[in-house]
């Protein structure tokens, strides 16, 4: 597919938005009627100011990726955008982030899992989009909303559900919980709690990358990050410093923005001056790029090319997803402030029924096939819940091991030796 | 006048400014020569007005002092050499550690405002980038979150990154990444991502910089869990603690003084570290403990020149390691003396001499004569005015009176 970023042509982006006062109003997006590929959004007449802005030429070019596939369509014979093994693939990936997410819900209410626990129902697409474009040693950094950006990457689902139980045979040995995902085998970078604060460590990791490729001279070093985060997170400095950071070095990292338009209770609209986050790539020098982020095979389309572009040296990309969550922000939420034609619009737009569509309509696949695989998950969830209700607790000897990678830093005791030589250090009685 | 400071009795005027004695030639270093070095400094008193102080008390203090650097890791048998090392300054010991590290292992890399080209603002990494390259010895833009957080995130994916803050101060825009990324992800992530980053800067009270350069952010950081903090205050011990810190796979914070980067003191030539989790014996003694890292541990030696002339007969101890403490040798020390005097720059609230009070006296309890006098820094603003910031730290006439008050 042709370099859509580096032509500087514009298609407007029609983002039409809910005033704050007129909650009433739905958005005027495609109704479910219309057809799976070419849902565009209207074009929205331009005031003359972003005319202006538009023209202004900058390195990197912001387009709706809709548009692009919509032209392709419709010059050539239509031709599919996945085989019947990369349908199936996402088909299985999604339908297993929405049983986990599901089977977390189940395990939450009966008291098996506690504290915060955020689900990603809805947004399967982004996931699995992405992340099943990236190779082992890629790496993925998340938020707290992480338990399917783990799955997607690789990490066993039994290894998270230990995890979400607090069990020694968690990803993390229990000690992280559910809103750190960590798999050093599979790259999986966090899981981080504050928002926000995984973008500079995610840009860290592409500085490692480059740095491997340039003073380690691993030529073929060309692992890529791609950090995922929110709407809300696009108005925390952190967010700016590393646009900043990426562009100018030119690191390998794909900047994923999940927008699904609230941040817990508060709407994207009333917290951001300009609610186009896309628009916010080229002020930084690197290219914006918006996608319906309920259609894994566009979202599939934009990341190959932004991964590409990282892959092949020549930077970052800030990539827009619009979505919606389907749940609460988390199993605490009442989710009282939403409007339910909202979110009764984008249960439309479910992605896996999109992707059931196009597989079936397409004859990738058949209604049989696909019920098998939802057979299939189900059984590796019921395994994975029964792996983690068997898993040990973590014993107490566990309490002080990995605070420090080296022991000696809890420093020399009273009696000269270090404290993790104290035996009541390794049973996890001993105070430091 | 050419500023040449020792570790004993340092001239009332330490300047703030760059204006050293500094041999361009020093900055290409002699590879390694493998004989045995007399271990420890030498040191001579030189005042101000260039007199050397020739007091046969003194002197015999002097001795002392000069060879009572000892530590676990950098005792050796005694032996002397024709040749006892090289001279250079603080700041010099601290770039000549980097560098030999950096030389080591090619993962060593530094990131910090004005590191690269310019050099560090104080110096601590001229040179560098020219060897090294600019990716190696990274300028940042002046986003300290998000550069820390870069560093971790290297540090997480195999780099060993040294960050430093241009003052200690600006790693408060950090506290987010060093917090809850650099302490805590080890052990969130069940011990699957090390951080070996190296965190460093100066910071203290300098010569009237005002409140915000002048802050002590040892205090703030002690709580975080998973970190270790060291305190450099000699050349010896800024190399040494330097190249530890880089070697350590945990996370360490170096603090280092604004006001100290112009000492000079001959180390020795051959690879050494310094243990991060030891205290430095200065000046042993048997009348009461004094407890005291960075700028501290001078005013504390010009006061144990006064000190001695009256007839006390003080043991210093550099602490070094403000976390975690090493209470080996502080229990040691109370065990010997059974009075303990704690001289710090930090705030009088919450700060390192607050927490080392607790430790001593939950450990050591029954050993003690007389209860712990801590000096601290008064909790105000740095000011400005030189009269008033003069006050805000702690004077060596202070400590005087206070060690007579601790052994009436």
């Amino acid at each position: 597919m042709a370099t859509a970023f580096s032509v500087p042509k514009f298609a407007a982006q029609p983002f039409n938005p809910i005033s704050p006062t007129s909650q009433q109003k739905p958005l005027i997006f495609p109704t479910a009627a219309s057809p799976f590929l070419g849902s565009t959004r209207k074009l929205l007449h331009l005031s003359s100011s972003s005319q202006l802005n538009l023209r202004r030429r900058s390195s990197g070019s912001v387009f709706a990726v809709s548009d692009i596939v919509k032209e392709k369509k419709s010059t050539s014979i239509p031709s599919l955008l996945i085989t019947k093994e990369e349908g199936l693939e996402l088909y299985e990936d999604m339908v297993l982030g929405r049983a986990f997410e599901d089977m977390c819900a189940q395990m939450y209410y009966r008291g098996k899992m506690f504290g915060f626990v955020h689900l990603y129902n809805g947004q399967e697409a982004i996931s699995t989009g992405f992340i099943k474009l990236l190779k082992q040693q890629d790496s993925v950094v998340s938020t707290y909303r992480d338990h399917v950006h783990a799955l997607s990457k690789g990490v066993p689902a039994r290894a998270v559900m230990s995890e979400l139980f607090g069990k020694t045979t968690g990803c993390c040995r229990g000690q992280g919980g559910s809103m750190h995902m960590f798999s050093s085998e599979h790259n999986l970078i966090g899981g981080f709690a504050f928002i926000g604060e995984g973008i500079p460590v995610a840009t860290g990791a592409a500085f490692s990358s480059k740095y491997r490729r340039e003073v380690l001279k691993e030529a073929d070093c060309d692992h890529v990050t791609l950090a995922f985060f929110g709407d809300g997170t696009c108005n925390n400095g952190q967010f700016f410093e590393c646009l900043n950071m990426a562009a100018l070095w030119k690191l390998p990292i794909v900047f994923v923005v999940e927008n699904n338009l609230w941040a817990i209770g508060m709407s994207h609209l009333r917290a951001t001056s300009d609610p186009q986050i896309y628009k916010k790539g080229p002020a930084f020098g690197m290219p914006g790029v918006h996608v319906d982020g309920m259609d894994v095979l566009k979202v599939r389309e934009v990341a190959k090319e932004a991964i590409a572009r990282a892959r092949r040296g020549e930077g970052p990309t800030l990539v827009e997803c619009e979505t919606y969550r389907f749940r609460g922000h988390s199993l605490a939420d009442p989710d009282e402030l939403r409007d339910p034609t909202e979110k009764a619009h984008y249960a439309a737009r479910d992605p896996i029924t999109a992707l059931k569509k196009y597989l079936i309509e397409n004859n990738l696949s058949g209604e049989a096939e696909l019920k098998a695989i939802d057979k299939k998950i189900d059984e590796l969830l019921e395994d994975a819940v029964e792996f983690a209700d068997e898993s040990p607790l973590p014993p107490r000897s566990q309490l002080l091991e990995n605070v420090f990678a080296d022991p000696k830093g809890f420093g020399i005791g009273p009696d000269g030796r270090y404290r993790c030589e104290d035996p009541k250090f390794t049973e996890g009685t001993a105070h430091v | 006048m050419a500023a040449i400071f020792q570790g004993v009795g340092a001239a009332a005027a330490l300047p703030s400014s760059p204006s050293y004695s500094f041999d361009s030639n020093k900055s290409v270093f002699s590879p390694r020569r493998s004989f045995s070095v007399r271990k420890g400094a030498s040191f001579a008193v030189v005042r101000s007005d260039g007199t050397v102080n020739l007091n046969p008390k003194d002197r015999r203090a002097q001795l002392l002092i000069s060879n009572a650097v000892a530590t676990k890791a950098d005792s050796a048998a005694a032996s002397s050499s024709s040749k006892p090392g090289h001279e250079l300054l603080l700041f010099e010991a601290l770039l000549e550690g980097l560098e030999e590290e950096m030389e080591r292992d090619p993962h060593v890399c530094v990131m910090g405002e004005d590191v690269g080209h310019y050099g560090g603002s104080y110096k601590v990494t001229k040179g560098l980038a020219k060897k090294f390259g600019d990716l190696r010895v990274l300028d940042t833009p002046i986003a300290e979150n998000s550069f820390t957080g870069m560093g971790i995130g290297a540090a997480m994916t195999g780099l060993r990154p040294v960050v430093e803050g241009m003052n200690m101060g600006f790693l408060l825009l950090a506290f987010n990444q060093i917090s809850n990324n650099c302490g805590m992800l080890h052990y969130t992530s069940g011990g699957q991502f090390t951080i070996p980053i190296v965190i460093r800067g100066p910071g203290g009270v300098g010569r009237q910089l005002g409140a915000e350069h002048s802050q002590r952010l040892e205090s703030y950081f002690q709580s975080i869990p998973g970190i270790q903090m060291v305190a450099c205050s000699t050349p010896y011990n800024a190399k040494g603690l330097m190249k530890a810190a880089i070697r350590s796979e945990n996370p360490v914070i170096l603090f280092e003084h604004v006001l100290l980067y112009n000492l000079k003191e001959r180390i020795p030539d051959e690879d050494y570290i310094c243990n991060l989790e030891e205290a430095e014996m200065v000046r042993p003694g048997e009348h009461v403990t004094i407890l005291t890292y960075s700028r501290m541990r001078y005013h504390v030696m010009q006061a144990a020149k006064t000190l001695v002339n009256k007839g006390y007969d003080p043991e210093v101890i550099d602490i070094r390691s403000l976390k975690p403490f090493d209470l080996f040798t502080i229990g040691n020390s109370v065990k010997k003396t059974h009075r303990v005097l704690i001289v710090e720059e930090c705030m009088r609230t919450g700060g390192i001499g607050a927490s080392l009070t607790a430790a001593i006296t939950e450990n050591f309890n029954d050993y003690l004569d007389a209860p712990i006098m801590c000096l601290s820094s008064q909790d105000v603003p740095t000011p400005y005015a030189g009269t008033l910031e003069e006050v805000t730290v702690v004077q060596p006439a202070q400590i005087v009176t206070a060690v007579e008050q601790l052994c009436q």
